[in-house]
């Protein structure tokens, strides 16, 4: 193990962090105070805290529809992050984006989207732009088992292989694209097989496990930084919740949703930081309260924020020409 | 003032805003050292700039058009070539979905400042997959602007003011204008985005048309011209922003438009137009608006056929006449 005593905090808190933010949007969802519909992320939070510990804050990440993680992970202002779930005017994105287009780029987020595979390239984009720019910034990717069956996937390994661009593929293999499972989808089981025809190196990790996850990720800065070109890591992890608002995921069989419930991200970490001596049990209870603190007040800024007007819907369509 | 092609014209405003600007690349296949672009539009620009700027890529459109949206939204400024339009098809989640979408969608928070150039039209007998004129799709999705400019002048100008634009621009060009030669400046100028321009003045009737067509009409105008048919000839120039003022001024000193183009009639940018001025103009119309444009049909191959698909003078003339 490399990591140091502090990195395991880190690494603790991250976790926790996003799992409280999930907790608490879940619950605000049950309030009915968030329109539409949501991708949590509980379940897989070991992998946005892994992958964004072992980044810079000037590097960048691209999201996906199951965005919150990610981006409560790189560092994201909780209050505009919750605010713009409720659709409030103090959201980041000023109640435009929602839940799948969370999103701030202040903290590095490139973008969360909403058409499933179609942060990859753009993640080349912004590789091929730091490159270009000399900055030395790494750009992580972040996309899911069924990503990896569209088109851009291979177009966009391709181009990152061939011009040694400073991206990490992050696939967080949770097994299901909405209810159909990897074993109709993917003839090998493990999607990291398919970067060896790219030139990649890739590797499979236990997805729940953030210790795993970031010593993936800081090999894979390393080689970025040095101009060795792309990587990709494969997580393999689990929703604890169906896809979708109502999705209730009777497709999974019973034994399989006991076994991943079993591999709780938050209680491995923890485990780890403890044995490790990161923390005492004491410790993590004091961070707990601390974060919970943080994330009733996001949810109570989301819920006393205000809507945006009506004609704020006109508002951002183009930049303004200077 | 030397006279200059069309793709001459284009090829020094790509050069000037690439000395000027560092952040401004070129990406697209096949445009570098090898060939210089399909339509020749870059040759001589990865000499001049190197392999790094005029980047040649894999046949990848979609990973083109959205690694210059990465691009442009982490500081860079792409112009990103799709060889053909037609092609425009494989690359429309990344056009639509994200570079359109994106500072609409996070709130204003980054801007994406990008080209796509790519080339529209028939007349090379080269069939349904490399002759069709898409520009209705784009001008149907909010947050893109759109460049058509038929002329040499124009098209250096345009290029210019399309890359310093903050929000992705779709440039569109036309295989049968890149030969045509014109005047141009040697010195800097831009073109601001949203400006007609009446290339004819005319007293009868108003014809508002794009690319090839505009060349055509002005041929028709001078030969009804001896017929004592007085034609007024407007080239939009952009088409997002629309200088619909322009239009409206001309529509309302001559009481009748044809507006013509070499798209497929329905839902065609000129049916767009049609509608725009009866909501604005209808009190000053003499006549009902003609629309000129192809029959709605894949682009044919053949000959004969395809001269049939594109509108020709005599269609044009025959329109204008029908309603003066
Ligand atoms: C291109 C596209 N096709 C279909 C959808 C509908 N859809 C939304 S999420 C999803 C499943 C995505 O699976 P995966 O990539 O494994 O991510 P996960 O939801 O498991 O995190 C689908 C099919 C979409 N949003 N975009
Ligand atoms: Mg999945």
């Amino acid at each position: 193990m490399n990591a140091d005593k502090k990195t395991l905090v880190d690494l603790y808190k991250r976790t926790l962090k996003v799992r409280l933010f999930e907790e608490k949007v879940w619950d605000l969802f049950g309030q009915n105070l968030i329109p539409g519909t949501l991708h949590l992320y509980l379940g897989q939070e070991a992998v946005a805290a892994g992958v964004t510990a072992a980044l810079k804050k000037t590097d960048w990440i691209q999201s996906t529809h199951r965005g919150h993680g990610h981006v409560v992970a790189k560092g994201a202002n909780m209050n505009a992050a919750m605010a713009e779930l409720l659709g409030k005017k103090t959201g980041s994105c000023k109640g435009k984006g929602g839940s799948m287009h969370i999103t701030q780029f202040d903290v590095g987020v490139l973008g969360a989207t909403g058409v499933v595979a179609s942060g990859i390239p753009i993640a080349v984009g912004a590789a091929l732009s730091a490159k270009m720019r000399k900055a030395n910034e790494v750009v992580a990717c972040f996309f899911g088992d069924g990503a990896s069956n569209n088109g851009t996937f291979g177009e966009s390994l391709n181009m990152a292989a061939i011009w040694k661009l400073p991206v990490i593929f992050i696939v967080e293999n949770n097994l299901y694209a909405m209810g159909t499972p990897i074993k109709l989808t993917c003839p090998s089981q493990d999607i990291a097989a398919r970067a060896e025809g790219y030139c990649i190196p890739s590797t499979v990790v236990d997805g729940n496990n953030a210790l795993e996850v970031y010593e993936a990720t800081v090999k894979a800065v390393e080689r970025a930084r040095k101009g060795e070109g792309p990587s990709l890591i494969e997580c393999k992890t689990y929703r604890m919740r169906g896809h979708s608002r109502f999705d209730p995921a009777k497709y999974r069989p019973p034994e399989e949703v006991e076994f991943w419930m079993s591999k709780d991200a938050v209680e491995i970490i923890k485990k780890i930081a403890i044995e490790n001596g990161a923390l005492t049990e004491k410790e993590t209870e004091k961070i707990r309260n601390k974060l919970q603190k943080e994330v009733d007040k996001a949810a109570d800024f989301a819920i006393k924020s205000d809507y945006p007007a009506p004609e704020e819907a006109l508002e951002d369509v183009f930049a303004e020409v200077n | 003032m030397p006279e200059m092609t069309y793709r001459e014209a284009l090829k020094q405003g790509l050069r000037e805003e690439m000395q000027r600007d560092e952040r401004v690349f070129l990406m697209g296949e096949d445009i570098g050292l090898n060939w210089g672009g399909a339509f020749k539009v870059t040759k001589g620009l990865a000499e001049e700039f190197g392999v790094e700027r005029v980047r040649d890529t894999p046949i990848s459109e979609n990973t083109i058009v959205g690694a210059a949206v990465g691009a442009a939204i982490t500081g860079l400024r792409p112009v990103a070539e799709i060889m053909f339009g037609d092609l425009i098809t494989l690359a429309m989640d990344q056009v639509c979905n994200q570079a359109a979408k994106m500072h609409y969608m996070f709130g204003g928070q980054r801007s994406v400042p990008m080209v796509i150039r790519t080339v529209f039209g028939g007349g090379k007998n080269i069939a349904s997959h490399h002759s069709q004129s898409l520009e209705a799709w784009f001008m149907h999705t909010p947050g893109l602007k759109i460049a058509v400019p038929a002329f040499a002048y124009d098209v250096k100008g345009l290029i210019k003011t399309a890359i310093r634009d903050p929000n992705p621009v779709m440039f569109f060009e036309h295989k049968l204008v890149y030969d045509k030669k014109e005047e141009v400046p040697e010195e800097e100028y831009l073109i601001p985005f949203g400006e007609a321009k009446i290339r004819r003045e005319g007293a009868d009737v108003t014809v508002w048309g794009t690319f090839i067509m505009v060349h055509k009409s002005l041929e028709v105008a001078e030969e009804l011209a001896k017929e004592g048919i007085s034609v007024e000839v407007i080239d939009p120039r952009t088409l997002a922003p629309l200088d619909k003022k322009t239009l409206i001024e001309s529509v309302k000193k001559t009481g009748r438009l044809v507006v013509v183009s070499e798209e497929t009639k329905t839902g065609a940018v000129t049916a767009e137009i049609a509608a725009m001025v009866q909501e604005e103009a209808f009190d000053w119309l003499d006549a009902p608006v003609k629309r000129v444009n192809a029959p709605d049909t894949p682009v044919p191959f053949s000959p004969p056929l395809e001269n049939f698909f594109i509108p020709d003078k005599e269609r044009i003339a025959r329109a204008i006449r029908e309603i003066v």
